[in-house]
């Protein structure tokens, strides 16, 4: 991947995937780290289907849904010496609170960081694919913070969809406001 | 300053349109959005569609979305395109330029680029 915001979009399509009513993507850079942390409600997995998702070769043989988004992500991490950790609980074993949260933590300074790219992108994307989903976005830099909560939006918007064209231009041009304000 | 006005703007504004859902569309555009086709380039091509759709005012007949990995990974970014009554329209290898030149030719002229099609590549 070009960009870590297009890993950002590929790892977030699994917590769809999952069924995930309530999507939080939160970034927290600090001078020396960028911290990535995907937490969703969704159907979660089992010990043995997270220990996998780690390894392409294997998983691929034996599981579908599970390809190469974890691992190009842990690629990603740790070629910069960070690393990845990825902790879920499961549907069956606990259906009042289940869900899998990715951490992943990137050195910035490191030769081999991919660059963070267009994450407004991603989020207009995840949010048009998927706009029935709430989606929490918080990227905190700079001792400042850029939010984005689609549960606000919808109280507003009433029935009008988050797809809708209006809707996600706005959308963007919040966040790129957002950003110029904190950079 | 983006104001939530605006966006409360937006909701007074579809209130009298009878269609608010947009998916009701004639014409569906489906972008192959899996890990082949995001580290292809799918992200700017999927924004290229729901921008010029959206510019053109085909909302309401034209519906964008996004799908997982259509099984050609090597022609990735592919973008499929459902009309009823017509047969399925596979466009590969597309870029946000393609992009808008097909929501122009095609889903605004009604007919299909050739050249930027999966049978013009393995025919």
């Amino acid at each position: 991947m070009k960009e870590l915001s297009l890993n950002i979009l590929d790892i977030a399509k699994n917590s769809v995937k999952a069924k995930a009513e309530n999507i939080l993507i939160e970034l927290t850079e600090t001078d020396e780290t960028l911290t990535l942390t995907i937490r969703d409600d969704g159907c979660g997995m089992s010990e043995e289907t997270v220990q996998n998702v780690m390894n392409p070769f294997y998983t691929t043989r034996t599981t579908r849904n599970v390809g190469m988004g974890i691992p190009l992500l842990k690629l990603a991490a740790e070629q910069t010496g960070g690393n990845i950790r990825i902790t879920s609980v499961c549907e069956k074993d606990s259906p009042e609170n289940h869900g899998t949260t990715v951490t992943a933590v990137f050195f910035k300074n490191h030769l081999d960081f991919t660059p963070l790219g267009d994450v407004i992108s991603t989020v207009t994307v995840l949010i048009q694919g998927s706009p029935d989903i709430d989606w929490q976005f918080v990227h905190r830099l700079n001792g400042d913070s850029v939010e984005l909560n689609t549960k606000e939006l919808r109280e507003i918007l009433g029935d009008v969809p988050l797809d809708n064209y209006e809707v996600i231009k706005w959308i963007e041009d919040f966040l790129k406001e957002a950003y110029e304000s904190v950079s | 300053m983006k104001s939530l006005a605006e966006l409360a703007a937006i909701r007074e504004k579809m209130k009298d349109k009878v269609v608010l859902r947009e998916g009701s569309g004639e014409i569906r555009v489906v972008v192959g959005m899996a890990t082949c086709g995001i580290a292809a380039g799918a992200r700017p091509v999927l924004n290229a569609f729901v921008e010029e759709v959206g510019k053109a005012g085909l909302a309401d007949k034209v519906t964008v979305s996004q799908t997982g990995c259509i099984g050609v990974c090597q022609y990735e970014p592919v973008v499929e395109i459902f009309e009823a009554d017509k047969e399925k329209v596979t466009y590969i290898k597309m870029t946000p330029e393609k992009a808008a030149e097909v929501v122009e030719k095609h889903l605004k002229g009604g007919k299909a680029i050739q050249e930027y099609t999966i049978s013009n590549a393995i025919s």
